[in-house]
């Protein structure tokens, strides 16, 4: 057995919440110039500079991209040869959490209780943490810290097998367009397909924190990400939803086996600004 | 370059009244914020008959909840969050003069009848450019619901902070008109 330090797990959790918070990765850093470059709506032009002149003074000055620094979302692949000593490892979790967003001077936005005490929690936790065991001696930590603006234009439904591809597909384009300027646009569009209904949501968040310009590596899915891509992009709504060509910069589809009766499929959307970072340790 | 419009606050009902959907504007001196929680401490108020902490009277709210100042620095990040939240709460407030509203995203239809009525604009400012954002808030206070945290009503001193208008005081709506310019079949 490996041992790692419940402290080791905390100061990384802590770091990569940091690191998120005010560093867009270099994926969509590019997508973003990119589009830049393409977007033909003078306004949208103008909206997709100002979100990469933010993007530079955040890197540079290490402030929040955003001021929903969101709430904290953790994918651990905890090896099975691993053994957590010297503390409670969800605890450590949350303790780099509050390390993060109370010495990081990111926004508190959790609630306690949802529906009638809504008292914050004063230090973003708890964090929403999913864990894998997985083969192996290592454990790979994989965080997002999800804004709202983006996360309450999200669905989920339950289709008919009859529904088919066509099904999934209009009902991911009618999520995003319905979703207008909302969820302040270019968006990331994640797909959970499958499983059951909780599994297909999970799945949805997970798709959102693969790299722009990956594609599934099923070609059928692949196909289907891009064709949905393209559809969202016609729309028009485009920068801040006000009008343009640069609507959506991904659509990523993850998938499961599921039920002969089933075609469970949740659309997680993401703003621009989709922060997530990931070590493996 | 497309023309870029001066507003300081507070404004009269007639200047605001000759926005049009489409003006980029750079607005300076005092605005407040307010989110849900603030919101709906405000109307309770109102429904009670009671007076508001603030005057609202030619003033434009916007919709923020910054993150906490680094030292040095006057605000954290501080871009606009969803306004059809406040929804159910901005007609009430509309009522008592309030002129602009800054946010992203739609907002309802009895919204914009009552922006109508009582001639006030709606400003978007780019959401998620928040650090951006923050280089024009100059001066901030805590006015009232300290407790709230982020979310309590901040007084701020801006100097050029960059909106524009998304609907105006006539119903004129960009999020309606401008994505069909660029939809395609």
């Amino acid at each position: 057995m490996r041992k790692i330090k419940a402290e080791v797990i905390k100061d990384k959790v802590r770091d990569l919440f940091l690191q998120a918070s005010s560093f867009i990765g270099d994926d969509l850093y590019n997508k973003l110039k990119e589009r830049y470059e393409a977007e033909e709506s003078p306004v949208g032009k103008s909206v997709l500079r100002q979100i990469i002149e933010n993007n530079d003074i955040a890197a540079r000055e290490q402030l929040a991209i955003c001021q929903d620094t969101g709430m904290a979302v953790l994918f651990i692949e905890l090896g099975q040869e691993v053994m957590i000593v010297d503390g409670d490892l969800n605890e450590a979790i949350n303790q780099g959490v509050r390390e993060a967003y109370v010495g990081g001077y990111l926004r508190k936005s959790i609630v306690d209780d949802p529906i009638f005490e809504r008292k914050n929690t004063q230090d973003n936790t708890p964090a929403v943490t999913y864990i894998d065991i997985v083969p192996g001696d290592q454990v790979k930590i994989t965080v997002t810290a999800k804004g709202f603006g983006s996360e309450n234009m999200s669905r989920i439904k339950m289709l008919r097998p009859a529904d088919g591809v066509a099904g999934v597909r209009d009902f991911v384009i009618q999520t995003a367009v319905e979703a207008g300027p909302n969820p302040c646009p270019p968006i990331i569009v994640g797909v959970g397909v499958g499983g059951t209904m909780e599994k297909a949501a999970m799945l949805s968040k997970k798709a959102l924190l693969r790299r722009v310009g990956e594609h599934n590596a099923n070609p059928n899915y692949a196909k289907l990400e891009a064709e949905i891509l393209d559809e969202i992009n016609k729309s028009g709504i485009g920068p801040a939803g006000l009008g343009g060509r640069t609507t959506a910069l991904a659509v990523n589809i993850e998938y499961f086996p599921t039920h002969i009766a089933g075609l469970p499929v949740a659309v997680n959307i993401c703003c621009h600004a989709s922060r997530h970072a990931e070590i493996i340790i | 370059m497309e023309k870029v419009i001066s507003i300081t606050t507070p404004v009269t009902t007639s200047q605001v009244r000759e926005l049009r959907a489409g003006d980029n504007v750079l607005i300076s001196g005092y605005i407040y914020t307010g989110r849900d929680a603030a919101h709906k401490r405000l109307v309770e108020l109102v429904e009670a008959g009671k007076e508001l902490p603030i005057d609202l009277d030619g003033q434009f709210i916007y919709y923020v909840g910054p993150s906490p100042a680094k030292p040095g620095y006057v605000i954290g990040s501080a871009g606009p969050t969803t306004s059809y939240r406040m929804n159910p709460y901005t007609p009430t407030l509309l009522k008592l003069g309030l002129k602009g509203m800054i946010g992203k995203g739609s907002l309802s239809p009895e919204v914009v009848e009552a922006m109508k009525e009582h001639g006030a604009v709606y400003f978007g400012a780019v959401g998620g450019a928040a650090a951006l954002i923050s280089k024009s808030i100059k001066k901030v206070e805590v006015v009232c619901y300290e407790d709230l945290g982020a979310e309590a009503i901040h007084k701020f001193y801006v100097e050029n902070f960059p909106a524009t208008v998304v609907i105006d005081a006539e119903g004129n709506n960009l999020y309606e008109t401008e994505p069909l310019k660029y939809r395609l079949p």
